[in-house]
């Protein structure tokens, strides 16, 4: 066990090898259970009346008619639920003077945005809860709905909401000094505004809940399609009042997460309150159609920005203003100013300049709400700074890469910091770069695209480079007074048959979460990975921890399971040289065998080692305690987050009469740290790259005037699908954080947070030559043909 | 969502079909491949009393060429149309069309006479019924009669077929080898409804256009012959000076909606693109 992690010439070298997932046969066998899958004895369906109005003072409601329905054993209103449980708000401490109103299950007298849930019906089955929901009389009054960024910030102005004095959430400014002078001095200044449309996660199952209160053992016991079930046990307990260890959350087989099912939802706190009232299991599930009109939606900013360089082609400061819309009010706990937030704070990283001034504005609107989605500010922060690399570049006569190559902070320079305060460890953006510029073959496709242009035919490249936030300590909601947990815990256990069992608080949603932990503790204790079961998604049987979100998986739990194989592993070698009259420190254990560590002949094996613990503990040396159960848990030191690096490459070709855009290929050069699992990380990057091409040129929520959403379907609400999407090249740079053995960092919102970037440079680059210009994703083919000037 | 309750039926012929709607006071609806209905029903955007299933019906089904006339029952799959030797050679516009519509899965249950009868402006089937001359069969409580499908669709979702009347058939007049025939369509995904389409069919006995057909779709409240554009083509020869007339007659021709996503403009553009290079691909090859 002295090797290196990552040296693959161990028995038990798991560290960075492509194993295949060990709960993959079973889900594509259709075996998995998903929450819907789920029936309780004496189970009820919940069904919703939504506002048709974005906004609305609700006069009357008459549930009469509904309770004499087939079926129907409750109908719940706001008033009814608010009783049962303790308001909201979705503010964080360290956001300095954020507001927002607070919320409730189901709203008292007002609506705030179009398809809010409004009356709640409990029926034996769903079809009976929505024959009854259609039977409910709710009298609106229409309020004036706030839609638009600017409007809704002039003084005056109607609000969102009436519990807020106005429509500003939040406002926050960086400002490094001088940033007027060096603009009026700069050699080139090249500005923008850019659009970047809303969107939504669209999992492909549906947000659920099944939850079940035990009245008699005063027990709360909640199924729950979610990525963070210690924050929902810690949220139901402290707002509906039942003590922390009387609710258990468990989170079974989830379809997709991306940030999307960590957010409270209103229907999710009133089923907690309709199981309560019922006295019986009362599980809702959202369909698609509520789904776009209840699930958090992401992105919605417009961001003017402008770059200044010198004659030579250096950054010299960047200056942008980012006004992002929200909902009515801020999404608990995690609140809807984190994006706006990180799209200030991410601007720029990859690049040397240091004279940066930014403002945002985190404006309210009577809209779903918005919060975090994969690659939280990412790409809107990645889209603008990589443009903003490419108008300079051309303005001071560069190539894309050249640019680059002249702007990007070395690789030798760190550890540094941006201007905007983050640290950063150690990054590759050179090494990534010049990787990437090889994968390409890039002078070779310069050539190609030129020789295409005389014959009619638009392709472009786009570049885009990238740090993204992983690993995040309490730094990032800890201090804001959230109670979600920086740290996770690990119980594992040796079986009398020598087996593994892991019970740890990261959480699988399909990335593969449960296989690398696997490998990690296979590894680190030196035992086969199909001795290991690892167990997730259960508060009442893992230790709490943040469970699934930013990136933290691998590095922080890969870290947590890392330091708790070891330790267990010195338990058993301990015990294995008391069983053997040997000292701990000659022995080794290697592919489930206590061996001599010098020459590895075998001792005895595991299995015989825990069948002595468990039945002989008689012939143990006397005060010998066996302790093959350890529970170890890990927060992060060091950084406060372990940024990671990468840069990416598109090539499009685009249709001039169309405006549609054919994308050619994609690749990805990333530096995620040490690498656990190639296999994991390269799906993780092209499902990343997918969501970002879903958001260059097809998906947005978009609402009318009247704040309604036009396209809440699926036939009108465009996903990427494999038709459309290119092959997705990926290239690896391996710079491990020194701050874990493990040496980790995150790699799941990579691929999301350039794509759409590397997309908008390379649409550019196509409509450069025709005098087409576009700073506005989706890049819909309307879009491109009104700046191809051909509408 | 959940369908509301409803009622089934499943006759086995035709008469059986037309009592179990009867009898269910005008709040019925035939089913067939269910394709567009299913979803309608789980929106419960319809909600009909009872669903006449008519997939059973042995008399809608058939694939025949009688008389210079071929005849599609109403149940004809969409998959059928792609694949049958006799849609290939004498109503190619269906067989050039049907890869474009949905997916596999789709195409597999969804039936010809459910699209027809649903008459979507986006669908390809509506439209290159119109570019064909095709005649509608129907039958209801009053007896049978045939519509010429440019009487069949006459506005949004609506067709000549009254209430508790069923489609039985299409009647295309049978194409010959002197027929040449261009589809395609600009969609945003592959297998999207169209932002526009269009069908052409002309017959070229040497080098100048006798006769023309199109038929767009996706550009109108219903499928669109483009009399305009024909007319510009007939008596000439297929060069760039007559295309670029065609194209600019489609103004005329085409009365697209209006919407924030797709402007009426672009979608006139589109059509004359899409005409321009099915034209120029045809012109090509002649």
């Amino acid at each position: 066990m002295n090797a290196p992690l990552g040296s693959l010439d161990r028995p038990n070298s798991y560290i960075g090898r492509s194993v295949p997932r060990p709960n993959a046969k079973r889900l594509l066998a259709g075996r998995g259970r998903y929450v819907t899958d789920l029936v309780l004895p004496r189970m009820l369906h919940a069904a919703f009346l939504r506002s048709p109005y974005a906004h609305a003072r609700i006069a009357s409601i008459d549930t009469e008619a509904a309770r004499a329905m087939p079926g129907v054993r409750l109908v719940a209103t706001g008033a009814d639920l608010a009783g049962l449980c303790t308001p909201w708000t979705g503010t964080l401490d360290h956001f300095k003077g954020m507001k927002s109103a607070p919320q409730l299950p189901l709203p008292l007298e007002e609506v705030l945005w179009s398809g809010q849930a409004v009356v709640a019906v409990v029926a034996d089955s769903r079809a009976q809860a929505e024959d009854a929901a259609e039977a409910i009389l709710v009298e609106f009054e229409e309020l004036p709905p706030v839609t638009d960024i600017d409007a809704a910030r002039t003084p005056g102005a109607d609000r969102a909401a009436s519990g807020i004095e106005d429509n500003l959430c939040f406002r926050t400014r960086l400002d490094t000094g001088g940033l007027d002078a060096i603009f009026a001095g700069a050699a080139h200044v090249v500005e923008e505004e850019f659009h970047f449309g809303r969107h939504t996660a669209v999992t492909l199952e549906p947000r659920a809940i099944l939850a079940d209160w035990d009245a008699g053992e005063g027990k709360l016991t909640v199924h729950h399609a979610t990525q963070t079930p210690y924050q929902f046990q810690d949220l139901y307990s402290r707002h509906f009042g039942i003590a922390e260890a009387s609710v258990r959350v468990i989170a079974p087989d989830i379809g997709g997460s991306f940030g999307m099912k960590l957010h409270v939802y209103h229907e999710d706190m009133a089923v907690i309150g309709l199981a309560l009232m019922c006295r019986r299991p009362v599980k809702y599930v959202a369909d698609r159609m509520e789904s776009f009109v209840s699930d958090i939606h992401a992105r919605d900013h417009r961001v003017r920005a402008r770059m200044a360089v010198d004659a030579e082609g250096t950054i010299l400061a960047m200056d942008v203003d980012d006004v992002t819309a929200i909902g009515a009010f801020s999404t608990y706990p995690r609140t809807s100013a984190v994006e706006g937030n990180q799209v200030v704070r991410l601007m720029g990283a990859p690049y040397r300049f240091r004279n940066y001034r930014a403002e945002l504005s985190v404006v309210f609107q009577n809209k779903v709400q918005t919060s975090q989605y994969r690659a939280v500010g990412h790409p809107v922060a990645c889209a603008v700074t990589e443009r903003m690399v490419d108008l300079a570049a051309a303005r001071a006569g560069l190539d894309p890469v050249a640019m680059r190559e002249k702007n990007l902070i070395p690789d030798e320079a760190y550890p540094c910091d941006s201007p905007t305060g983050y640290k950063f460890e150690a990054l590759s953006h050179q090494a990534c770069l010049a990787k990437l510029k090889a994968l390409i073959e890039y002078d070779a496709l310069r050539a190609e695209q030129a020789a295409l242009r005389a014959r009619g035919i638009h392709r472009g490249i786009g570049i885009a480079s990238f740090v993204e936030i992983s690993n995040p300590s309490p730094a990032f909601y800890g201090i804001g007074g959230a109670r979600i947990s920086a740290q996770d815990g690990a119980t594992l256990s040796i079986t009398p048959s020598g087996e593994v069992r892991c019970l740890i608080s990261v959480t699988e949603q399909g990335q593969g979460t449960e296989t690398i932990i696997g490998q990690i503790v296979a590894d680190q204790l030196g035992v086969a990975r199909e001795k290991v079961r690892v167990v997730t998604g259960d508060t009442e049987t893992t230790p709490h921890g943040g469970a699934t979100w930013a990136c933290r998986g691998a590095g922080i739990g890969g870290e947590t399971a890392l330091q708790a194989a070891r330790r267990l592993r010195d338990n058993v070698l301990a015990l294995a040289a008391a069983i053997l009259q040997a000292s701990p420190g000659q022995l080794d254990l290697r592919d489930g065998r206590i061996v001599d560590a010098m020459g590895g002949a075998e001792r005895i094996s595991l299995a015989e080692v825990a069948r002595i613990a468990y039945f002989r503990s008689d012939t143990l040396p006397p005060d010998t305690n066996a302790q093959l159960s350890i529970t170890h848990h890990y927060a992060p030191q060091g950084y406060p987050f372990a940024f990671t690096n990468g840069v990416q490459g598109c090539h499009v070709e685009l249709d001039t009469d169309t405006g549609l855009v054919k994308i050619l290929r994609h690749w990805v050069v990333e530096d995620c740290g040490r690498i656990i699992n190639p296999l994991l990380v390269d799906e993780q990057v092209r499902g990343g790259v997918v969501q970002g091409l879903g958001a260059a040129f097809f998906e947005e929520c978009r609402y009318d005037a009247g704040g309604q959403l036009t396209n809440g379907s699926l036939a009108d609400y465009l996903v990427p699908m494999a038709c459309e999407m290119p092959d997705i090249v990926v290239g690896h740079v391996e710079t491990p954080t020194a701050d874990t053995v493990l040496g980790a960092k995150g790699c799941g919102e990579a691929g999301t947070a350039a794509a759409s970037a590397a997309a908008l440079n390379a649409v550019n680059d196509a409509m450069a030559p025709l005098g087409g210009r576009i700073a506005q994703i989706p890049m819909t083919p309307a879009r491109l043909l009104k700046s191809l000037g051909k509408i | 969502m959940k369908a509301r309750a409803f009622d089934y039926a499943r006759p086995a012929s035709v008469a059986e079909a037309l009592t179990a709607f009867e009898q269910a006071d005008g709040d019925a609806s035939y089913i067939a491949g269910g394709q567009s209905l299913v979803p309608a029903l789980a929106l419960r955007l319809q909600a009909p009393a009872r669903l006449v299933d008519i997939a059973h019906i042995a008399e809608l089904r058939g694939i025949a060429v009688e008389e210079g006339w071929l005849r599609l029952g109403a149940l004809t799959r969409h998959v059928e149309l792609h694949d049958h030797p006799l849609v290939a050679t004498h109503a190619p516009l269906l067989a050039l069309a049907a890869p474009h519509v949905a997916h596999p899965a789709i195409r597999n249950r969804g039936t010809l006479g459910g699209s027809v009868a649903l008459a979507d402006p986006a669908a390809e089937f509506p439209a290159m019924l119109l570019a064909m001359d095709a005649e509608m069969e129907i039958t209801g409580p009053e007896g049978s009669r045939r519509v010429p499908a440019g009487d069949f669709f006459q506005d949004l979702y609506q067709t000549a077929l009254e209430p508790g009347e069923l489609l039985v058939a299409l009647h295309i007049p049978a194409a010959g080898p002197g027929h040449r025939c261009a589809f395609d369509e600009i969609a945003r995904r592959r297998g999207d409804y169209a932002l526009a389409g269009c069908g052409v069919m002309l017959t070229m006995p040497g080098d100048i256009v006798d006769e023309a057909r199109i038929a767009c779709l996706a550009v109108g409240s219903t499928p669109l012959r483009a009399r305009a554009a024909e007319a510009a083509l007939i008596g000439r020869r297929l060069d760039p000076d007559s295309i670029r007339k065609a194209q600019s007659a489609l103004a005329d021709d085409l009365d697209p909606p209006d919407d924030a996503e797709v402007p009426a403009a672009m979608r006139l553009h589109l059509a004359r693109v899409l005409l321009g290079r099915l034209l120029g691909g045809m012109a090509e090859a002649a």
